[in-house]
């Protein structure tokens, strides 16, 4: 019996998926620890019963969403080529076209495509974002992701059959908040603000009205989302109205001749560098300023965020998914981050008991990390 | 045209802020917002002395009106704001969801706060069938945004709310699970030593190359400049503005409320004292370095 426990333990460690293991007892072995792990959940979590945490995965444009998918994505998130969604930048999303072929890529290898709606439009600009719901149903989204009150309530009415996400941006930190959200209209499904502590978000697992998602991995916003005029204060450009922070056309680089570097934002000086000192993305949240007479990351230092070692506790808690944040990273962040996660995921479903976090799967993290360091940000007490 | 004085946004001791609200009582205001919107552990007034002092200003006459957190994460909080909204006698000022569903389950009026983003007309009707009754437009929302919606709810036949806009005082930015006075002093956010007390105004974050840029407010980063919509009185009461949010500050604040008492009640718009505030104009926020 040692020897079968061992060997699913060595088969969970080279093999992705039970169903891909080749030797049958060792197969139904980890299928039966998946199933104990399963009545644990079970009894602990009844919003979430026999479900498993799905991984979703950021698809900037086609080959993004295709190295999410191959890479062993549940569901990716994606946006149009428009102000509708929080990252929209030059060169990124997709067209009419390519997420027509995304979704059918998707959906080919039974995984969802959810179309990010995340930002909020005023009133002269509401059909743009209505027509971009019309078009999610039409292409046959799995769900829609989005923050703002008429764009959800337009989605419930006309389309009452494409599931609701409420997007991070909905900036709902409480079961009340949820709980609007979810009688309003009836979201199947919330994104957590990158705010809440570990043990508030095993919290409103249990008091929530609908299953919850929070952030895994990715670059970390320090700001509650959905609530940050950093970026529209100095550049009138606003990830709410706009889906853009901190735009590329208000960034200037000005290098020395002895090789350093001040890097300013619509005329704002964000941040100076020494010549062999690395540089960030000069986002107001990242840059250095002077207060109480020191120089210093007032706000934030660059770093992403990852809950590796978190992953059992956010299983035992009911998160339905995690999410990894970057779209506007390439195919190779995508493929490397999910297929680490996908490892993860897949291990600690077939033996939570002996799932621990692998050096391997922390290295590759953190060579995609800002600044190649990571934390655990909110979700920890001590980084408040 | 009505003034109000915007909730308190800072951290000011106990005594201090008593003496302030027994004087502001007393000066040309219309609604005055108390309670704590940034940081549940600022407690020199806890809420129930907030509700306290409500009903005790409430024989002024003038119409008190209880603020929320913006940023509720633990359950003490939303305990802290039940008990608002449960207070039986006052509006609520609503500034996140959070507080629009207390409210909305127990049928409280709310007035619904700068942070709740509402950009449009759908949204506005929505809240206003959840109980809103005056509406505050978030600090990037300016006259273009608030003309449309106007535009909109005429084109719906719906009234619109009570119009309130930020017309004085540092614009709320941002709001964070961190705390950057505690981080400006390198100190845990659980042991912070409620050091904000130490910056009645904030405390001023600079660029490197000395420019004024944010002020830190505990949790809240804000713009430094004090905001300034007086001189743009005549194009306010064009929009149909009904109230003048204007933000408590540590000095001089009777002057500021007599100076916009004074400007409401003549038609010649009054000769600016703070910052022009860009947002309003569809602008950067803040006046721009050589702009």
């Amino acid at each position: 019996m040692r020897a079968l426990q061992r060997g699913a333990r060595e088969c969970a460690l080279t093999c992705v998926k039970v169903r891909e293991c080749a030797d049958p007892r060792t197969a139904r072995l980890i299928q039966v620890k998946a199933a104990r792990a399963q009545a644990r959940d079970h009894a602990r979590h009844p919003s979430q019963r026999g479900a498993r945490m799905q991984l979703v995965c950021p698809a900037g444009n086609l080959p993004a969403l295709q190295a999410a998918i191959d890479a062993g994505a549940d569901a990716v998130y994606a946006g149009l080529r428009d102000q509708t969604n929080a990252r929209a930048f030059p060169g990124l999303n997709f067209s009419d076209d390519e997420l027509r072929t995304g979704i059918a890529y998707a959906h080919g290898r039974g995984r969802k495509v959810y179309l990010a709606l995340n930002t909020y439009p005023d009133s002269a600009r509401l059909a743009t974002w209505f027509s971009a719901v019309d078009k999610a149903a039409a292409f046959g989204c799995d769900a829609i992701i989005a923050a703002e009150m008429a764009v959800l309530d337009y989605a419930a009415r006309t389309h009452p059959q494409l599931p609701r996400h409420l997007s991070v941006q909905g900036s709902a930190t409480t079961a009340p908040a949820l709980r609007y959200m979810h009688e309003r209209f009836g979201i199947a499904r919330a994104v957590l603000p990158r705010v809440l502590a570990i043990q508030q978000v095993e919290r409103l697992c249990e008091s929530a009205p609908v299953p919850l998602e929070v952030f895994a991995f990715g670059s970390l916003c320090i700001m509650v989302e959905g609530r940050c005029q950093l970026s529209s204060y100095v550049t009138g450009a606003s990830p709410n109205r706009h889906g853009v922070c901190s735009p590329a056309k208000f960034v200037r680089w000005d290098e020395q001749p002895d090789g350093r570097r001040s890097v300013h934002l619509n005329g704002v000086l964000i941040d100076r560098f020494e010549p062999a000192e690395p540089a960030g993305y000069p986002t107001v949240c990242k840059g250095r300023f002077d207060v109480r007479d020191e120089v210093f990351h007032a706000l934030e230092e660059p770093t992403s965020l990852n809950t590796l070692e978190l992953l059992p506790r956010l299983a035992r808690a009911g998160v339905a998914a995690l999410k990894i944040e970057g779209r506007q990273r390439g195919a190779a962040y995508v493929a490397s981050v999910t297929r680490t996660w996908r490892e993860a995921l897949d291990r600690h479903r077939a033996a939570p008991e002996d799932w621990n976090v692998q050096p391997g799967w922390q290295s590759a993290l953190t060579r995609h990390a800002e600044g190649h360091q990571t934390t655990l940000g909110p979700y920890h007490r001590h980084w408040h | 045209m009505k003034l109000s004085l915007g909730p308190p946004q800072y951290f000011w001791p106990r005594e201090r802020a008593l003496a302030f609200y027994r004087e502001a009582v007393h000066w040309p205001l219309d609604i005055i917002y108390l309670g704590e919107t940034v940081c549940s552990k600022r407690r020199e007034l806890g809420t129930g002395d907030w509700i306290a002092l409500a009903q005790e200003l409430a024989d002024s006459g003038k119409q008190i009106v209880l603020s929320s957190l913006a940023l509720i994460e633990a359950e003490s909080e939303l305990g802290a704001l039940k008990r608002q909204v449960e207070n039986g006698e006052f509006w609520i000022e609503a500034n996140d969801l959070s507080a629009v569903q207390l409210c909305r389950e127990r049928r409280v009026p709310f007035v619904g706060g700068p942070s709740l983003n509402v950009y449009n007309h759908v949204a506005l009707a929505m809240l206003m069938d959840d109980g809103l009754r005056r509406w505050v437009p978030g600090v990037e929302q300016g006259k273009t945004l608030i003309a449309d919606v106007h535009a909109a709810m005429a084109a719906w036949d719906r009234a619109m709310p009570e119009l309130e806009v930020i017309a004085y005082g540092r614009l709320p930015l941002s709001w964070s699970a961190r705390c950057f006075t505690a981080r400006a002093h390198d100190v845990a956010k659980d042991q912070c030593g409620f050091r904000c007390i130490d910056y009645p105004d904030g405390l001023p974050l600079a660029t490197r190359d000395g420019s004024p840029f944010l002020r830190i407010n505990g949790i809240q980063i804000q713009g430094d400049e004090v905001t300034d919509l007086g001189p743009e009185l005549p194009g306010l009461r064009e929009l149909g503005v009904d109230v003048l949010r204007l933000y408590p500050q540590h000095e001089g604040m009777a002057q500021v409320v007599a100076h916009f008492d004074q400007a409401r009640r003549t038609a010649q718009p009054p000769q600016r004292i703070g910052a022009r505030n860009g947002y309003w104009h569809g602008e950067p926020g803040m006046s721009l370095p050589g702009a």
